[in-house]
């Protein structure tokens, strides 16, 4: 070194005295920034080994957290991967006992609900021909199945026992080709007979052409068959062509719709209305009607809530011209009134009680506002699903 | 003169180094500052002549020393910057590199042949002049124009200036 800096010493000391003066320079002028060049220079100098000093101290603590201290990560990791294989487990134990719960509430409430006997089974088979709608049941002839029993979930029919063992049942399904049942269309005019044809779609068979049947439209057990109890849903109308000699009308199975886990074996049928209209299940609210300004409303007693139908206000004109005649309604012991003079005045009518929504299935006022009640039978076929069901 | 002016290169042992009396070295930097602040006062026209440089070339080619060189530069340069606005090192910087180079110059030519005056002189101050504008750029962040044709211009009447100034200062020489 010494030697070097001997054989170099002017251009040492030239540069030595160049980079004194640069030191001079740059403690007096300023960058744009107000700031010092010697600031400026020494930090552009520094920071460049701050970053690599930096960049190995980071390399090297990282190298010895991830590579030398993680000696025992590798068995952590193992044990939070098994944990989680557990817990997925768990949890889809816990959703299928969620599932399992909500299918039995739903059987028991539509047992509670149907005046046949049923008996909840659980399938726990198939059958073994790929062609074969057939599965098994864990209720058999030692429960009191027997060969012939229908075969329901809430939604609709899923087919009849075929065999009946001592604790286990062969249930034919409705979509099988060898099945077949009795259907009326809900408004009662279209009968027909149910076939299944191997494909999941059921196809009711024998309605003449001139019926009228719509897409749409619901089928019901008809109780002909004697096998199915009146009343049971078949399935939604999917499709209807005219076909020589009969209408080719295609049904969606409703009863088979949401898989197959859990059924109802019909013990004893009772047959059952077609629901015309749904069933009243859901509150709703009917305003009164508006007062009918055509006809006096003097001819009322007073007391007597408003009329609100056409017979209402008849028997209400009725009851003016008896009591006008004074006669005393029920004693019999003068005869009829004369219904010929009736009053051309009604006497005004007490006004209506305030409206107060009435709980579901009891009987509304005349004159209150009525409170029908409206079934999930009906949303429900509104939605194009069978009456009763209920969405698992 | 005890060596031949008309040879023009020179080998490192060859001619003699020239010597002053000590206040040559003290005065002349100061009356060639002391030039370059009152002159261009009272006669503007002579504001082109780099009186500092050239006296710093001429002792840096004169002394044959590039430690010398650096030293006479860096002082006459500093001196020059404190009496003008620049930063403190400005001169001093392109000073000091010219006194090296010029001290360099001075080793291996004939400095006392009148051409090689007026070219060496030309150069420096051509050489000055460009270091001092990257300076002005790259330090001061100032935007000065690079007039070359100038520079040329003042570099030829600063070179005849340098050698008259040279040829004066030769009567100032002690010879060893």
């Amino acid at each position: 070194m010494e030697s070097f800096v001997n054989r170099y010493r002017n251009l040492t000391i030239l540069l030595l005295v160049i980079f004194a003066q640069f030191l001079l320079l740059a403690v007096q002028v300023k960058n744009e920034q107000d700031v010092r060049i010697i600031r400026v220079w020494t930090v552009t100098a520094v920071t460049p080994f701050a970053r690599v000093v930096e960049l190995l101290r980071g390399g090297s603590v990282g190298f010895i957290r991830n590579y030398i201290l993680l000696h025992d990560e590798d068995a952590e990791n193992r044990r939070l991967r098994d944990e989680l294989g557990h817990l997925k487990l768990e949890n889809v134990f816990l959703k299928n006992e969620l599932n399992t719960a909500e299918r039995g509430k739903a059987l028991s409430v539509f047992q509670a609900r149907t005046p046949s006997k049923t008996l909840a089974a659980t399938v726990i088979g198939t059958g073994a021909g790929s062609n074969a709608k057939v599965v098994y049941v864990d209720a058999g002839s030692a429960r009191g199945v027997e060969r012939g029993m229908a075969v329901v979930t809430p939604d609709g029919i899923v087919g009849k026992v075929i065999a009946a063992y001592p604790t286990a049942s062969e249930i034919l399904l409705a979509t099988d080709s060898d099945f077949a049942a009795g259907v009326v269309s809900q408004d009662g005019a279209v009968r027909g007979t149910l076939k299944g044809q191997g494909t999941p779609l059921l196809k009711v068979d024998y309605v003449p052409i001139q019926e009228k049947v719509q897409p749409g439209q619901w089928f019901y057990t008809s109780g002909d068959d004697r096998i199915f109890p009146r009343g049971f849903p078949v399935g939604i109308v999917r499709s209807v062509r005219d076909a020589q000699p009969f209408k080719e009308i295609l049904v969606d199975p409703a009863g088979l719709q949401h898989g197959l886990e859990d059924v109802l074996i019909i013990t004893q049928g009772v047959h059952q209305d077609i629901p015309p209209t749904p069933v009243a299940d859901q509150p709703v609210y009917i305003a009164p009607p508006p007062p009918d300004e055509s006809k006096p409303a003097s001819l009322a007693p007073a007391g007597t809530p408003a009329p609100v139908t056409d017979a209402d206000k008849l028997r209400l004109e009725y009851q003016a011209a008896g009591e006008a005649q004074k006669h005393k309604f029920g004693s019999g012991e003068s005869g009829p009134p004369d219904f010929t003079k009736l009053p051309t005045t009604l006497p005004p009518p007490t006004p209506p009680a305030p409206v107060a929504p009435a709980p579901a299935g009891s009987k509304p006022a005349a004159a209150a506002p009525t409170q029908t009640t409206d079934s999930s039978r009906h949303s429900n076929q509104a939605n194009g699903e069978p009456a009763g069901s209920k969405k698992q | 003169m005890a060596y031949s002016s008309g040879r023009m290169l020179l080998s490192q042992s060859d001619g003699p180094v020239t010597r002053f009396r000590a206040w040559v070295f003290i005065v002349i930097p100061l009356l060639a500052i002391l030039f370059q602040v009152y002159v261009p006062l009272f006669f503007p026209v002579l504001s082109f002549v780099e009186m500092p440089l050239l006296v710093v070339v001429y002792l840096s080619l004169t002394q044959r020393n590039q430690v010398g060189g650096v030293f006479t530069g860096a002082l006459i340069g500093l001196a020059q910057d404190s009496l003008s606005k620049n930063p403190l090192g400005m001169f001093g910087i392109c000073k000091t590199l010219v006194g090296y180079f010029a001290a360099s110059v001075g080793v291996h030519f004939n400095v006392d042949n009148t051409f090689i005056r007026l070219l060496l002189s030309f150069f420096f101050y051509f050489f000055h002049q460009c270091l001092y504008w990257v300076m002005q750029r790259m330090l001061l962040a100032q935007q000065p124009p690079f007039d070359v044709q100038s520079w040329l211009l003042f570099g030829a009447l600063n070179a005849v200036v340098g050698v008259s100034l040279f040829h004066f200062l030769d009567k100032l020489r002690a010879a060893a």
